[in-house]
């Protein structure tokens, strides 16, 4: 029988303050499912990264856009989405934030960030054709084997 | 939010900030400190960061923009005490090669001279 899947989703209107709301459901979450400090926070701070992605780029900021956030368990992992209502964006076109000359930008780090953070990050399109991200992370070993893994 | 206290020793301004370096009133915060103290005449600066417990992209944008805001003035900006955090994200975004990171205030204002 497959373990029951846990799922919360979340929508956030476009503003500031839906960054760090997304970041503390998240953390709250993942302490809950287990996870130790320093994977409580990494997970925060690539969800942060995602929402002010969202935010600034995706929506551009625009109130009359939604962030949608999801947060769910499947098997060994917490998987999370972030979709905004943009036009979508191709990572290939994101810069290297750790080029040389690209170094002194004073933006461009959010895409690298959440990879650093995360074991999966993928880039795709949500309903509306605006950015669905999606971010992984393997749950701690016994949290896992509680969950059929 | 982010707070920051400045003293002066000698020819070096030094901000002592505490909280966080994050999109919005942190990073605002950082940015007017730096443009206030580069149009009052100030070179050298030292930001301490002891208190200084998470900053994101936004925040390490904001601090690369100070760098070069000071540069551009012919001045040195230093940074001093980083919290595992934030050390780890200048680690892993290569900015060690950017900014000179001191490892105490006594050796930082030594630095300067």
């Amino acid at each position: 029988m497959a373990p029951p899947t846990q799922r919360l989703e979340v929508t956030l209107d476009t503003e500031l303050e839906s960054v760090d709301l997304a970041e503390s459901i998240v953390m709250r979450i993942s302490e809950a499912a287990g996870f130790g400090e320093d994977d409580v926070h990494k997970l925060g701070m690539a969800v942060r990264e995602g929402v002010v992605n969202a935010y600034n780029y995706g929506n551009a900021q625009d109130r009359q856009k939604k962030i949608l956030l999801t947060v769910e368990f499947e098997k060994d992992q917490i998987v999370v989405h972030i979709v905004d209502e943009g036009a979508g964006f191709d990572l290939e076109d994101v810069a290297d934030p750790l080029a040389e000359e690209n170094l002194l930008r004073t933006s461009g780090r959010g895409i690298f960030l959440m990879r650093a953070f995360t074991d999966e990050l993928a880039v795709g399109r949500g309903p509306t054709g605006g950015t669905d991200l999606r971010m992984c992370k393997k749950l701690p070993r016994s949290k896992a084997d509680t969950c059929g893994a | 939010m982010l707070q920051g206290t400045c003293r002066q020793i000698e020819d070096v301004a030094i901000i002592d900030f505490s909280g966080k370096i994050t999109l919005g009133e942190g990073s605002a915060t950082l940015r007017k400190t730096i443009k206030d103290l580069v149009s009052n005449g100030q070179r050298k600066i030292l930001l301490n960061l002891a208190d200084v417990d998470y900053i994101d992209s936004s925040g390490i944008g904001e601090l690369v923009g100070a760098y070069t805001t000071v540069r551009g003035a012919s001045g040195e900006l230093k940074l001093v005490y980083l919290t595992k955090r934030v050390r780890d994200i200048i680690q892993i975004t290569r900015l060690f090669t950017v900014f000179d990171v001191q490892a105490d205030e006594a050796a930082a204002l030594l630095s300067f001279r």
